[in-house]
């Protein structure tokens, strides 16, 4: 046994394996590096920038003018802007992608789900920018010329073009994820429901949504984080105007449109209008991983109550 | 039985369950007539800029204007201008030659220099050249621009002599190759999409060559070597966080990092590969660990049982096994790459840049991002070229996702 173990090969497998175990355990840190990096230089830059504006004037100013002869960081319209796009995004999405799960779930004949499925999977391949390009060249002037017919003012970027087509891109994302949570609820619970004589529609709306609830909710928060994080639609459709308005019609700017904005042309790292892009990052980084984390508990939590 | 199904209270709770099913069918029809009005608008967007209208002309070389030792200095607008008005004899007036030969692309022009430049012995003698017209002559003969002149200016004599023309049959219209073979441009005629095209390839290849080899590593590390730990704990909660961050935060890290501390060359592939190979990452070593774990474990059992190494057993037979699934995983990565465009901008790849680029280091553009770029250009005509623009990216996509999907079809295994 000894001269087995002293053979040439199981020398080097004793000299390499150590090595290939250590270039494994590299290559996951390379992800928590990317985290690490993503918050230290984010974080580096935003604290320039709140060397020059404070930190109360940006979180709560109600003007944004980066441009202005005396420059004002408020990002209360932006964030508004931000909000009111989402909210008109997950007006259209969740009623559609919620009941396009129920019905790949419960009604779809196997041949209809193998169609409607890879139509919502199309769907969410479409690059943003070609929904950005769609947003801006046919929506928005559609919206445009039905208001004139009924002598509403339209603006040419208008919040409600930006969030429609933004709701279009989450319905897959609601969907799929509406599918899975609706699936793992145990079909006992369903058989109970009709041997007491309920409907299908019944039984979904009575046993199935309430028991899949929590997952469907997770669904709905990370479908929020995504079109909070959106850039390319709203960067295209939804303009730069810093308006503080709920107004759908009216145009309306987004966090991620300012990002945008402050970081095209010349960058000058030590101006804080180049620096403010970074403090809306590190704002955006904050929002979308809270709402990340919420969402991951709740359906950490739903999976243990039905594992 | 029968008075139950007739009581008002049973009509209800049908008609309920029937209006319930039908919303279910809408919302999806709803998404469905969506998806085929959105790609069907493009379609028909992208329709007249497949075609350039061109008209054949015959260019003689005049000795007594170009130079054989000096090809540079001749006058080669001349050569345009006089092939021109052999056309139209009648027409005389010096400026309104020159009116018509604005109606000729400058390639032409650039073209012929280049070609009497590589090929001296073509002076003196007369080429047939197939001029594509400008754009706004192009879209007036299309019938999409009422003018010639998109300001609205008096044109009637160039819109004149283009019917002309259509009407001797001198005009014709093949396909637009200069929108596959030609970089970007100012002018839209010339525009093409060969430079975002080798961009989109540098940067898809530098993403590939990086993230794939990460992601797998750190997935055979969690999956089959980690001991549960906090660290362990902690890398997974950060891969699953990491996986929802939005695309454009990545971006200004490329920025920071990549750009201001590493001095990289801005716009450049490279930054855009390594950017985006971050970005895909978390994707890749969440649809390798599935595909790990889908191996059962008794392939591992029997390799460690006739003596292989823990390491042996899972490189020479799990990882095998897994690799189908790792790849396809890896290429809906890939296409997510492919499509992303809001990282790039942060890193300076929306510049104008008429180049194609010939190394990963170079300044360049990506299709996505030169969707962005044609799609804000005042001219009607850039916006056809935006679908195309679009068309090639949904096309590209399209060959992405039905190569995976055949890989799955291919080598799917169910034990």
């Amino acid at each position: 046994m000894s001269a087995l173990v002293e053979t040439q090969k199981f020398k080097m497998r004793r000299f390499t394996e150590p090595v290939v175990y250590t270039l494994l355990v590299a290559a996951s840190v390379v992800a928590v590096l990317t985290t690490i990096g993503i918050v230290l230089s984010v974080a580096a830059e935003s604290l320039r920038f709140f060397q020059q504006v404070s930190l109360a004037s940006f979180l709560f100013g109600t003007d944004w003018s980066p441009s202005a002869p005396i420059p004002s960081f408020g990002f209360v319209p932006l964030i508004t802007g931000t909000l009111l796009i989402t909210l008109i995004a997950m007006v259209v999405a969740a009623p559609l992608g919620l009941l396009s799960a129920i019905y790949l779930a419960e009604y779809a004949s196997p041949a209809a789900r193998t169609t409607a499925k890879p139509l919502l999977e199309l769907l969410a391949g479409i690059p943003t920018v070609v929904l950005g390009f769609f947003a801006a060249l046919t929506v928005a002037p559609f919206i445009r010329a039905a208001g004139a017919q009924f002598g509403i003012n339209v603006e040419a970027e208008s919040a409600l073009a930006a969030g429609l087509v933004m709701g279009m891109m989450i319905v897959p994302l609601i969907s799929s994820l509406s599918d899975d949570v609706i699936n793992a609820v145990p079909q006992a619970m369903r058989d109970g429901s009709y041997a007491m004589g309920a409907t299908k529609s019944e039984t979904i709306r009575r046993v199935v949504l309430p028991a899949a609830l929590p997952g469907i909710v997770s669904a709905f928060i990370l479908a929020i984080s995504r079109a909070i994080g959106e850039t390319m639609i709203v960067v295209m459709a939804a303009g730069l105007a810093p308006n503080l308005t709920f107004n759908p019609l009216a145009a309306v700017t987004t966090v991620t449109v300012q990002i945008n904005a402050m970081l095209v042309g010349d960058q000058e790292f030590d101006s804080p209008k180049t620096l403010s892009a970074f403090a809306l990052g590190l704002t955006l980084f904050v929002i979308t991983l809270i709402l990340n984390i919420v969402a991951l508990r709740v359906v950490r939590r739903y999976k243990e109550q039905y594992a | 039985m029968p008075e139950l199904a007739r009581s008002p209270r049973t009509i209800r709770r049908y008609r309920n369950e029937t209006i319930f099913r039908w919303l279910c069918v809408c919302a999806i029809g709803i998404t469905a007539i969506f998806l085929v009005f959105l790609l069907a608008n493009l379609t028909i967007k992208a329709i007249p800029a497949l075609t350039q209208k061109t008209i054949t002309l015959a260019i003689k070389i005049d000795p007594e204007k170009v130079d054989a030792a000096n090809v540079a200095a001749g006058d080669f607008p001349a050569f345009l201008k006089d092939s021109i008005s052999a056309e139209f004899p009648e027409t005389t007036d010096k400026s309104e030659i020159k009116k018509l030969a604005k109606l000729i692309s400058s390639s032409v022009v650039e073209d012929l220099q280049r070609k009497v430049t590589a090929q001296p012995s073509l002076i003196g003698q007369t080429i047939s050249v197939n001029a594509p017209l400008t754009a706004d002559a192009d879209s007036f003969l299309k019938g999409i621009q009422a003018t010639v002149s998109p300001t609205g200016d008096n044109s009637e004599f160039e819109e004149a002599a283009l019917q002309t023309l259509q009407k001797q049959g001198k005009i014709q219209s093949p396909f637009a190759w200069s929108l596959l073979t030609n970089g970007d441009s100012r002018a839209p005629e010339k525009a093409g999409l060969l430079g975002a095209f080798m961009g989109s390839l540098y940067i898809i290849l530098i993403t590939l060559v990086l993230a794939l080899p990460l992601g797998v590593s750190a997935a055979l590390y969690l999956e089959e070597f980690a001991r549960k730990n906090r660290f362990t704990d902690l890398v997974e909660v950060n891969i699953n966080n990491l996986a929802a961050v939005p695309s454009i935060i990545f971006g200004l890290l490329g920025l920071a990092v990549f750009l201001n501390i590493f001095g990289l060359p801005r716009s450049s592939p490279l930054v855009g590969g390594l950017v985006l190979a971050l970005l895909v990452l978390p994707t890749i070593i969440i649809a390798s660990r599935a595909a790990l774990r889908s191996v059962p474990p008794s392939i591992k059992e029997a390799a460690l049982g006739v003596g292989a190494s823990h390491q042996q057993a899972i490189f020479h037979h799990v990882l095998p096994l897994a690799m189908p699934g790792i790849l396809t995983g890896t290429i809906l990565g890939v296409a997510r790459a492919l499509g992303e465009s809001a990282p790039l901008l942060m890193i300076g790849m929306v510049a104008f840049i008429a180049d194609v680029p010939t190394k990963i280091t170079d300044a360049a553009t990506a299709l996505p991002v030169q969707v962005y770029l044609w799609s804000s250009l005042p001219e009607a005509a850039f916006r056809s070229r935006t679908s195309v623009a679009i068309l090639a990216l949904l096309i590209m996509l399209l060959c992405f996702n039905a190569l995976a999907i055949w890989l799955r079809k291919r080598f799917e295994r169910r034990w």
